[in-house]
This record gives structure tokens, sequence and C-alpha cells, in this order.
């Protein structure tokens, strides 16, 4: 009983120190929007503003028009996430139960790709869209992450675990293949295709390097490319910059609020077998 | 609706599942497809099904070959081994689901799926979901969606296998019962020969891909076609022993013994292989007895007492009359009636007594 208390109070200690790590960025982040220029960079660090300058914030969004590119990142994140979702879906259902020549071994190359650093890839990824003369528009934000090799396997590891029963019960019932997939694989997959849509989500919103990559014009930056716009040759303003990421990570803030069991089961998931 | 098989063969690589599997199936009736695992018994339920076709052959729904028909098609109903439920449907939606792919309206899928629940006893179920009932009762949906849309013909693959012993034998009385309410035309797979034999009408005895026997329970119990229907069927199982005809007249020497037996039936066979069921064996004195020996091993369950008869080499199970009064280590005599000895090939395990067709009604009336 002793023990069990001490070893619990130990690990109480270490969770919390965790959290305090995890959450000081947080907190100078918040604490730094709100203060004037010169305490920003004071020595010793200045954690409570003597001011609160919540007018940093909207001298933030003066800046660079931040309307447009919020209206940008949510189109682009709404957008990929449902192509994502019916490229994973449909992927994941062929390669975990229809049978046709050459699937295991495709499914291996897709896998393999998995294997390819993301940065590797940029350069021939570029090269491929403005050949397709898409660079700058919305395709070029959008399509290539309509398509996620993770995401496939996932969803299809958890179809292997839907038993085949289900399918042969469907089909007596009258289902066609589609739509066994879209009135039982679907729904029953709920779980997984939330967690892979919620991490969809937010890598999506977060994405600075290729937005920054395939566009020149100021209408298809996307919020977290925006905030590069602090940024200029007399320095950077800290204190506006800070303003306006609070600003960004909120929407991401109250998602994972809601979506807290669900984003927590897919990193848990990532680890384990299906 | 009568069912015909003409033929049926199906192969997966080099291996015949089921192997030019011929017979009819009459409307209204319930037929037990019986046999070990692994004798293609689910292969011909999944080619009924259409889930799976076949290498050669045809399916005939009365007068329509649905051999290349595909499963949705084929107007039939399914329950299966492991339930098969929709687990993020209700019961009512599980049991309505297959009259929504009918594009049924709404109002009438759900009188009729309510009318259906009510059928098989779950209808104050009707709004949880199958993870919160018993296998019992889950059993219990799946017939009902299997029979809500009013199929031509009810396939049941294993549907007891995963009940407890009692439940069981519940289930296999509703099952019995709902199928001559509903009038359908059943097949039940199994590969217990009790639950074949207690709510069939006809069984189906197959081995390794080839239907054995194919008779009323009570005929193939009785009158094995051949030595594998006969150790199939019965708990304990019937006891075989090898006999070598002798020079004198109805005298057979038991192999692997030096005991002679009396046999009324004479058999132009030089070497035969006897088989005696359990049930059938009796304590007697020495004047009747057909064999002498040591009593083993003894054991009473229930209301059967099981002895076990060490005669040389042979060992010969008997059910008894549990007053007898018996122990182990003693000697007793043990009798049948001549009637019940069934005689068989010894190669190739022909019930001598019929013919060695497999069409087991045919030989029936042959011999009668």
């Amino acid at each position: 009983m002793v023990k069990s208390a001490l070893s619990r109070t130990t690990i109480y200690i270490l969770l919390s120190l965790g959290a305090v790590l995890m959450l000081l960025p947080f907190v100078w982040m918040i604490s730094t929007s709100l203060k004037a220029p010169n305490e920003v960079m004071a020595m010793p660090p200045v954690w409570v503003p003597s001011e609160w300058k919540f007018e940093n914030f909207t001298e933030a969004l003066k800046v660079a028009p931040f309307d447009r590119y919020f209206i940008n990142s949510v189109i682009v994140t709404i957008v990929s996430t449902i192509g994502e979702l019916i490229t994973t879906i449909l992927a994941a259902y062929a390669f975990s139960r229809i049978q046709f020549f050459g699937r295991d071994i495709a499914f291996a190359v897709l896998l393999g790709t998995m294997m390819v650093p993301s940065e590797v890839l940029l350069i021939p990824n570029f090269v491929t869209l403005s050949n397709l003369g898409w660079i700058d528009t919305y395709s070029a934000l959008i399509v290539p992450w309509t398509a996620s090799v993770f995401a496939i396997f996932l969803l299809r590891q958890y179809f292997l675990g839907i038993p085949k029963e289900l399918s042969f019960a469907a089909k007596v019932d009258g289902c066609s293949e589609f739509k066994f997939l879209w009135y039982v694989m679907a729904p029953l997959a709920k779980p997984a295709l939330i967690t892979v849509e919620l991490l969809k989500v937010i890598n999506s919103w977060n994405a600075f390097l290729w937005p920054i990559i395939v566009t020149n014009s100021q209408e298809l930056r996307t919020l977290p490319v925006g905030l590069s716009a602090f940024t200029t040759e007399a320095g950077i303003k800290y204190e506006l910059l800070m303003a306006a990421s609070s600003m960004v990570i909120f929407p991401m803030l109250i998602l994972f609020f809601i979506m807290q069991k669900y984003i927590v089961a897919g990193v848990a998931r990532t680890g384990l077998k299906g | 609706m009568d069912v015909y098989l003409d033929n049926l063969t199906m192969e997966f690589q080099d291996i015949k599942a089921v192997d030019r599997l011929s017979t009819t199936i009459k409307d209204g009736q319930l037929v037990s497809l019986l046999g070990p695992s692994g004798c293609g018994k689910s292969t011909t339920l999944m080619l009924l099904a259409g889930l799976y076709k076949p290498t050669s052959g045809d399916i005939y729904f009365g007068e329509q070959n649905v051999t290349k028909l595909d499963a949705e098609k084929r107007e039939i109903g399914m329950v299966f081994q492991n339930y098969a439920l929709y687990p993020h449907l209700s019961v009512l939606k599980n049991i309505m689901f297959p009259l929504r792919m009918q594009k049924v309206p709404k109002k009438e899928a759900k009188e009729r799926a309510i009318e259906m629940a009510e059928l098989v006893q779950i209808g104050h179920l009707i709004d949880r979901k199958p993870g919160q009932l018993s296998g019992g009762q889950q059993q219990r949906v799946a017939i009902a969606r299997a029979l809500v849309k009013k199929p031509k013909l009810l396939l049941l693959d294993e549907p007891l296998s995963n009940l407890d012993a009692r439940l069981r034998l519940e289930m296999r009385e509703e099952i019995r019962r709902i199928q001559q309410e509903v009038g359908i035309t059943a097949i039940f797979v199994t590969h217990d020969q009790e639950e074949a034999l207690s709510i069939s009408d006809r069984v189906m005895l197959m081995k390794n891909g080839i239907l054995q026997q194919d008779s009323p329970p009570q005929d193939m119990y009785r009158n094995p076609i051949n030595s594998f229907t006969a150790s199939f069927l019965g708990n304990p199982p019937i006891n075989f022993i090898k006999v070598t005809k002798t020079d004198q007249q109805g005298k057979y020497k038991i192999m692997n013994s030096s005991q002679l037996i009396h046999l009324a039936k004479d058999i132009d066979m030089g070497q035969i292989q006897l088989g005696l069921r359990p049930e059938n064996i009796y304590i007697t004195n020495k004047e009747d007895a057909l064999m002498t020996g040591e009593v083993v091993h003894l054991e009473t369950i229930g209301r059967d007492t099981l002895i076990r008869v060490k005669i040389d080499d042979v060992t010969i199970r008997a059910l008894i009359d549990p007053a007898t009064d018996i122990h182990v280590g003693e000697r007793c005599h043990i009798g049948i009636k001549q009637e019940h000895i069934r005689y068989f090939n010894i190669e190739n395990g022909a019930n001598l007594e019929r013919g060695n067709s497999h069409d087991g009604q045919a030989n029936m009336e042959k011999h009668a």
C-alpha cells in the first residue's frame, strides 16, 4: 500500500513535469502576445506583462489579409480531408476485401512509399505540378494531399478485423459491394475514420512548407504561411506574431478538446497492430 | 420450392471440396448436411447461397437454374455460426436491413421486421444493439433477419455451435418450430450428429466431399450404408469387430482372439467386419452369449451405465441396465440379438446387407 502510494506520487510528479514542459511554450506564446515590444526580449524573461496589450491582436490582423488566409486554410483543410476520406475508404476496401491480380504487391509498394522521407519528395512533386501547370492554384494545395498511404494502411487493418461472414450476410441480404461498403463497413470503421481524419485536419491546418513552395500569390496563402508576414528585413515583431499564432491555433485547440478521445486513440493505435 | 443439385463439384486448387454431389431437397423439408470438419458440408452451403461458384455441376431452385446467379439475387436467407449481425445497427434495423436493400418502404419494412421479431420471440429487444444480447438472442435475431424477406430457401451454417449445451438444445427445437411455422425449405449444416438426427427430415452425410448417405435420420442410424456412416452416428460409437469364417457352419473366429461366435446370417466372404451398437448389447448367461470377456471399465452417467469389456485384444463398449450387479475385473457374457448385428465389407466398408449405391432411398425400396 505504502509502496503503491509512493510509486503513484512519483508517477504524478513525472507526468506533471512533462505537462509543464509541454505547456511552457504555449504559455510563453500567450504571454508574449500580450506584451509591449520592449518586454518581449527583456532579460530576465518577463512572464506576466506589466501592461496587458490586447490591441496586439487587432494590430496583428492588420499586417496581412488574414481573413483571406483563413478562408484559404478552411477550404484546403476541408476539401483535402474529404478527398482523403473518399480515397482512403475505397482503397482500404479494395486492399482488404477484393481479390485482384497483383493486389498484395501493389500494397507492398504503397507501404514502401511510407519509408521515403517527405522532404525528398518535395522537388519531384513540385516538378510534376509545374508540368501540370498547377503551380499557384488551389489544386496544388489540395490534390497532392487527397490520398494518404498511412490512412489507407490503418483503415485496411481495421477492415481486415471485420469478420468475413458480415460481407456474406450482407450479400445474402441483397447488398452490392458498394452498398456493403457504404452501409456496413464505413459505419463500422467510424472510430478509425474519425481518428485518421482528425490527424489529417490538424496536419492540413498546420501545413507550412508545401503551401509556401507551391503558391506565390497573396490570395492563395494559408494561415501558417501568412504568419511569415511578421518577419521583415527590419526584424520580427514577436508580440504580433504570437498574437496571430494564438488565433491560428485556436480552432485546433477547440477541435482537440472536443475530439481528445479519438486523437489519443489514434496516437496509441499507430503503435499497435490494427 | 424443391432444390436440385446435379453433379455439383467444387475444387480449391487440387482439393475437391465437393465431389459430384447430386440430390433433391423437397419443398418444406429440413435437411441436415452432416459430416466431420473438412467434409465439404459448409462449401456445399456456400455453393447453394451463391457465395462460391461451383467448378462444375448445376443447382436448380425449382425449374430455375441458379448456378451462375449471384447471392443477392437468389432469394435465400442465411444464418451464420457467429451470427454476423451488423454491430452498429439496432436489432430492429438489423432485421429491416434486407428489406431496406430491396427498397421496401420504411413503414412496411418496420412492420414486417416487428412481426418477424415476435415470431422468434425477441419482440421486447428490438431497440438494443447486438452487443447487448446473449448468444441465443443474437441467433434469434439472425434467424429473423434471414426470414424477414420471405426467402425461398433458408440456409443455416452451424448455427448452434457457439451456444452452450442447454441453449443449443433449446435453439434446436426453436429452429425446428420456426421452420415448420414458416413452412420453408431449410438446409442445416452441422458436425453434431445428435443435432442432425434430432431436427431433420433427412440427413445427408458427407466425407471428403463425397455424399455417403442420404436418408431419413432413423434409417441412417439403423441401416448405415457403410462403416463410416455407422461409426459417425451414435454415442458411444458403434463397436467394430473383425471376424474370419471357419469350417464350421455359422461359426466365425474373432480376429486377435481365440473365441468363436455364432452368426445367423451366412455371408459368402472370408473376412467381415461386424458392427454392434452399444445399446443393443446386454449381459446374459453362458448359453445365450455371443462373446465372453472381462469388464475393464465401468461408469454410470445419469441413467446410463457404460462398460468396456475386453475380449483378448478386442474391446467392446456396451450400455447396460444400471441395475445389473457387475464390477470391474469380473468376467461376463455379453449377447446381442442377431438382427441387430450389421455386416460390413472389411475392405471398402460397404454394408453387406445393402447395395453399394449412394442413393439410400432407392436402396431401401429394393430391400423391402
